[in-house]
């Protein structure tokens, strides 16, 4: 289960492309049908750029990252700001890429320092994810 | 229209426990790509989501205006399959942002025994839509 960290471990770098039908399969699983994460019309309504990811969705991409990088390792803690929205095309998909160093280690727990970003553009404000290590 | 102010301090409780089946974690873990068969971390929300749905009816306010500003987990020990779930949500925090509100959250999610699992805190911003 648990994988060996040392500080300024470099993880591999996790590219996920995100499009509607993993919007509309995500709503489904979690219950949360926001329209502004199916529906152009709604979401512009609201003043979106247009459909955006479930920011859940995105810190879900950012949990499947740490359970790769980590194998598996019990997590802790995890969190972020949803500060930049992941608009979704309806053709295609966007591409977030979320990166991350060993932050620190100390009393059986891994902090991770976390990137994540699409376009660029980060996505994420503060992403934060402890594990033990 | 503004959220009223005097929300801050109650506490709205999903409306009915959730139970951990294989099937649940399975849809959800195949919907997010999670490797590996233990719970993925953000499972939680399906909680947490359903305590701020019971705080969103009972305060009339429309799903489509709220964005989600920010979540964070802090995790007592991993869910497992089997685990009897109940959420309570507490509004801990309310501000107003160029005609938005921000409301602060935390959501205790907690087991059969009465034990804490998982305490969520969010932050929803909510757009009033005047325009």
């Amino acid at each position: 289960m648990s994988a060996t960290f040392a500080v300024g471990d470099v993880l591999e770098p996790r590219t996920f492309t995100v499009t509607r039908a993993d919007l509309v399969a995500y709503a489904e699983a979690s219950g949360d049908h926001n329209p502004i994460h199916q529906d152009e019309a709604v979401a512009t309504s609201v003043g979106l750029p247009g459909v955006i990811a479930h920011g859940m969705y995105t810190l879900a991409l950012v949990g499947r990252a740490v359970a790769e990088w980590t194998d598996g390792a019990e997590v802790v803690d995890l969190g972020a700001k949803f500060t930049s929205p992941v608009v979704v095309p309806a053709e295609g998909g966007a591409e977030v890429v979320v990166a991350g160093t060993v932050k620190s280690v100390a009393d059986g727990l891994a902090t991770l320092a976390l990137e994540v970003t699409c376009d660029g553009t980060k996505v994420l404000g503060m992403p934060k994810a402890v594990v033990r290590a | 229209m503004p959220v009223d102010p005097s929300l801050v301090g109650r506490e709205f409780p999903a409306p009915a426990p959730l139970t951990v089946t294989q099937e649940r974690v399975g849809a959800f873990a195949a919907a997010v790509g999670h490797p590996g068969d233990d719970v993925p971390p953000t499972f939680p929300i399906v909680l947490a989501f359903d305590a701020m749905m019971a705080f969103l009816d009972a305060e009339e306010i429309d799903l489509h205006r709220i964005v989600h500003g920010e979540q964070r987990f802090a995790y007592d020990r991993p869910i497992a399959v089997g685990d009897e779930l109940t959420a309570t949500l507490t509004v801990t925090g309310l501000r107003q942002i160029g005609g938005a509100d921000i409301i602060a959250t935390a959501s205790a999610i907690t087991d059969a025994a009465g034990a804490v699992v998982c305490t969520g805190k969010a932050t929803l911003v909510h757009s009033g839509g005047a325009a």
